[in-house]
């Protein structure tokens, strides 16, 4: 059963088995606009908190996404390479990010819930 | 401009209606997106029509028997020389060539000009211009006009529709259909479209009559600033400066010969001096391989690693579906290279020379 926690950076972390799906929010790619490129992280590098994991570029500007906590990264989302609109299509699903091994699943604890983001973004 | 609350457009009830996000830029609270997002704007307004608010930037009118001497002192432009609704592309200069701001002059009368300025640049512009007009016969005034852009190849046609019957007026001329109003034949987007200053109420009917038409949008900031860099326009405060002279520019086009030799202008010691040692820098179209976009401020190397120049706008063009950007290169060695690498974060990314614009100019001529 994955359990889906959220960041004040707009990120969604969907934990199963000790992995993490990372992505963006439905909010965060709405105030992104169209995205035209996503630059990926190498799978075996390893994050800390707060480390730029990916960078995601609109029309007009670069964000950075950091990492939500402590891991290796165990894949990327290849299908951004030629698709980064998936993020704004599907932020939640088709367009995550990056996958990571946690390091220490007790990161978990200091991050939202739903109803917490929920209340964040209005 | 910073610490001040920003400056509120006059229809930004009507963005406000239409959902827009809005942002800063110059000083004002802008609409840089629609819901219907950068990407559908831009490419709206390449085959249909795209509504511009643009009420930020500035117009100026100028009348009196010293206008044109006016002009001709503050512009690398014979003012007297223009046909009545002839428009120019100029500048104001500082006395180093530097550009100060770029403009559009157009000729309404015998004695009367219109002025339409940049807002980041617009109060500078109006002290240069009032400081200036003491030595001459000539009345300044600021206008305060909502200013619309509706631009792409249906534009004329949304106009006709809405009652403003752009008939004859060509590309670069501009007349006063109504009173209180300037219509240009011009733009910023590579595309027929027309610029038009009104009084608020006229404009207000004006645009509901244009949005009632499926061919016209709202355009946001967003893709105003994307179909510019793909047409090769620049943007003052970025691609030109009050450091950067238009020999650097690439705009010697917009100074003929005759005005240059005569200099009369303020700058043009400045400008023949630089002309002669030739400039030290150009500024060209840049296309980065692959799919990443290089943006502002990004540093240019060549293939040994030497850096010989920066970007000065880049994004993304939706129409031509590649990274577009522009910048500028030294031309202390001899042959400018083809191939440049553009540093983004640590990775050296190839860029090609490209010329400009990256899309074609479609504008009305004849």
């Amino acid at each position: 059963m994955a359990t889906t926690y959220f960041t004040q950076d707009h990120e969604w972390i969907r934990v199963e088995s000790g992995i993490a799906t990372v992505g963006i929010t439905n909010y965060a790619q709405e105030q992104l606009g169209d995205l035209v490129f996503v630059e990926l992280p190498e799978v075996g590098r390893v994050l800390k908190k707060g480390d730029t994991a990916v960078v995601v570029e609109s029309v007009k500007a670069a964000s950075d996404v950091y990492a939500p906590v402590d891991g290796e990264i165990t894949a990327a989302n290849a299908a951004l390479s030629s698709e980064p609109a998936l993020v704004n299509s599907s932020a939640a699903g088709d367009g995550w990010l990056w996958k990571m091994k946690l390091a220490d699943e007790s990161q978990l604890v200091g991050l939202l819930d739903e109803a917490g983001y929920k209340a964040l973004v209005g | 401009m910073t610490g001040s609350e920003p400056r509120r457009l006059p229809l930004e009830d009507l963005h406000v209606a239409a959902s827009a996000r809005f942002g800063p830029f110059a000083g004002w609270s802008m609409p840089i997106t629609y819901p219907a997002g950068v990407m559908k704007e831009h490419l709206h307004a390449r085959e249909h029509a795209g509504l511009f608010d643009i009420s930020h930037m500035k117009l100026f009118e100028l009348s009196g028997p010293g206008a044109a001497d006016l002009i001709a002192k503050a512009c690398p432009l014979d003012a007297a020389s223009l046909a009545v609704s002839q428009s120019k592309y100029t500048f104001f200069l500082n006395e180093q060539a530097g550009i100060i701001d770029d403009l559009i002059v157009t000729r309404l009368g015998d004695e009367r000009f219109m002025i339409v300025a940049n807002a980041g640049n617009a109060a500078e512009d109006e002290a240069h211009l009032r400081r200036l007009a003491g030595g001459f016969d000539c009345k300044v005034e600021a206008l305060d006009r909502v200013f619309l852009a509706i631009q792409g190849p249906e534009a004329w046609a949304a106009l006709a529709r809405a009652g403003v019957e752009t008939g004859s007026l060509l590309f670069m001329h501009g007349i006063e259909p109504k009173p209180g109003w300037f219509m240009s034949r011009s733009g910023y987007t590579g595309e027929d479209g027309f610029e038009i200053g009104l009084p608020e109420a006229d404009a207000r009917a004006l645009a509901a009559k244009l949005l009632a038409d499926d061919r016209v949008m709202w355009i946001g900031l967003a893709a105003r600033d994307s179909l510019r860099l793909e047409a090769g326009l620049c943007l003052h405060g970025q691609d030109i400066t009050a450091d950067l002279d238009p020999a650097s520019a690439g705009l010697m086009w917009a100074i003929a010969k005759p005005v240059r030799e005569a200099g009369r202008f303020i700058g043009a010691a400045a400008l023949k001096a630089i002309i002669a040692a030739g400039p030290r820098q150009k500024r060209v179209g840049l296309k980065p391989q692959g799919r990443q976009p290089i943006r502002p401020g990004t540093e240019l190397f060549d293939a040994v690693g030497k850096q010989v120049g920066r970007v000065t706008s880049g994004g993304f063009g939706p129409s031509v579906n590649i990274p577009v950007a522009m910048g500028y290169i030294d031309m202390a060695s001899a042959d400018a290279p083809s191939l440049l690498f553009a540093e983004v974060r640590g990775a050296r990314i190839p860029v090609d020379v490209h010329p400009l614009p990256f899309t074609p100019h479609r504008y009305r001529k004849g």
